[in-house]
């Protein structure tokens, strides 16, 4: 059970912006990609759920073979959630309707079931106050903490977090880094595409620092964050800390 | 017969021929709006959807129906009709070109409601697994209906107004039966602001229940 990115390039025209990475994330791992912008990390993540095509190289997702041409992608998301930097709320839904659309939709569960599941989520993310209200009423750490819920109404392997506090007022970042704390300490496996540094320190089993399209550094938080070793790590770490 | 053609009072008689009209009025209305909301909402998603090669020949035909005056467009289809020998009353006619009309305005509504639902928001619908279809039909589809209700309400107001043109083919609806009435009675004033509150009657449950459903959703986005 495992995410293993092999060799994979990725260009959007002529310009590569994943230019062979290779990189393992086991079950269980929490994994942060650290690295400046245009550095193709969040690239990277939705190649993983086949939402952007590869040029060359191989995604396996528990051994299945994401852009392989018979793979059912909408079958393999269902195992992969995934957050992004904007929180994407459905607006014309509330919270709660948000959350249990796909599980309706998808897993072909009945209401009842869906909204069990729903507010369970909703609840786990500390939004049980919330359900009724529509989106627009809630605050941008409420939103994301609430795309978090939808995804993981879908009872994922793997959560993706692609840059989800980049777009927050400084004092909301909080609320969403907490909430993922608790599921790392649940054993979710996470790859967590991040600026957070403190963050990425304090949960990462391993953390990979990206910089124009490849993997330079790749280790315990210790080394890569704690103890870098290549001059781009360095460079980088002391423009951000 | 002859005694009313010199009466020069409004009578009841009048006025339920104008509300035949307007029935008339109501009928055109009724089918350019069904017709060419469906055309519209058909066209507007492939040209939301399809290649240039598909969509360009598809505006340009559209752009046809948009730019060339209502009128012209009743006068030649009726015309045309006759030519190739379809034997449809000038009413179907009438309702076929209104609704081609619409749909050529429609169109552009459905498209751009379309395509006003942001691509990021599409990928976290189709990143929690749901297919192409189930996107455009739990996400897409109630989102532009939302942007496009204001500017389809207006198109529809707009179509019952322009029903009007159908007396050039030989229907008499409600402005060509207010017309005859102000023929005989010379009252022009008196009549038309008669068949102007009868539009406003008929325009106004379609304005209000716009108007509602367009507050019902601000207040919950």
């Amino acid at each position: 059970m495992s995410i293993d990115i092999q060799d994979v390039h990725k260009s959007f025209g002529s310009l590569e912006v994943v230019k062979g990475v290779t990189m393992t994330v086991e079950k269980g791992e929490v994994v942060s990609v650290i690295g400046g912008s245009g550095s193709g990390k969040s690239t990277l993540l939705m190649c993983i759920n086949g939402l952007e095509p590869i040029n060359s190289g191989r995604i396996l997702v528990d051994g299945t073979d994401v852009h392989a041409r018979g793979t059912d992608l909408n079958r393999l998301r269902q195992k992969i959630g995934i957050v992004f930097q904007q929180w994407n709320a459905f607006p014309h839904l509330t919270v709660l309707e948000n959350v249990m659309l796909a599980p309706r939709k998808v897993l072909g569960k009945s209401k009842a079931e869906a909204e069990a599941i729903a507010v369970e989520k909703l609840s786990h993310v500390g939004l049980a106050e919330k359900l009724k209200v529509y989106p627009s009423k809630l605050s941008g750490g409420q939103q994301q903490r609430m795309a978090i819920a939808r995804a993981l109404a879908m009872s994922p392997d793997y959560m993706l977090f692609d840059e989800v506090t980049s777009a927050l007022d400084p004092q909301l970042v909080g609320e969403v880094l907490d909430t993922m704390r608790l599921l790392s300490s649940e054993g979710m496996t996470m790859i967590v595409v991040t600026h957070e540094i403190a963050f990425a320190r304090e949960v990462s089993n391993r953390v990979a620092f990206f910089h124009k399209g490849r993997i330079h550094e790749i280790g315990p938080p210790s080394q890569v964050i704690g103890n870098p070793q290549q001059p781009e790590t360095i460079d980088f770490l002391k423009s951000v800390l | 017969m002859f005694s009313s053609l010199l009466d020069t009072s409004f009578s009841l008689n009048d006025l339920w021929f104008m509300l035949k009209g307007a029935g008339v009025t109501l009928a055109l209305t009724f089918w350019a709006v069904i017709g060419g909301t469906l055309l519209g909402v058909v066209f507007g998603v492939v040209r939301a959807v399809s290649p240039w090669w598909i969509n360009a020949p598809l505006g340009a035909v559209l752009d046809v129906f948009r730019s060339v005056p209502l009128l012209i467009q009743l006068v030649v289809a009726n015309s045309f009709k006759t030519i190739v020998g379809i034997n449809w009353p000038p009413f179907t006619v009438g309702c076929v070109v209104l609704a081609l009309y619409m749909s050529a305005y429609c169109t552009e509504i459905v498209r751009s409601g379309f395509l006003a639902v942001p691509t990021t928001t599409r990928r976290a619908a189709r990143s929690l697994g749901m297919s192409y279809w189930q996107d455009l039909s739990f996400i897409v589809f109630p989102i532009a209906l939302r942007v496009a209700l204001p500017s389809w309400i207006g198109l529809t107001l707009g179509v019952m107004k322009d029903t009007a043109m159908v007396w050039w083919i030989g229907i008499v609806e409600l402005l060509r039966s207010s017309q005859v009435i102000v023929t005989r009675i010379q009252e022009p004033l008196f009549v038309l602001s008669i068949a102007g509150l009868i539009y406003f009657l008929m325009s106004f449950p379609i304005a209000r229940l716009g108007a509602r459903l367009e507050k019902r959703w601000r207040e919950n986005e």
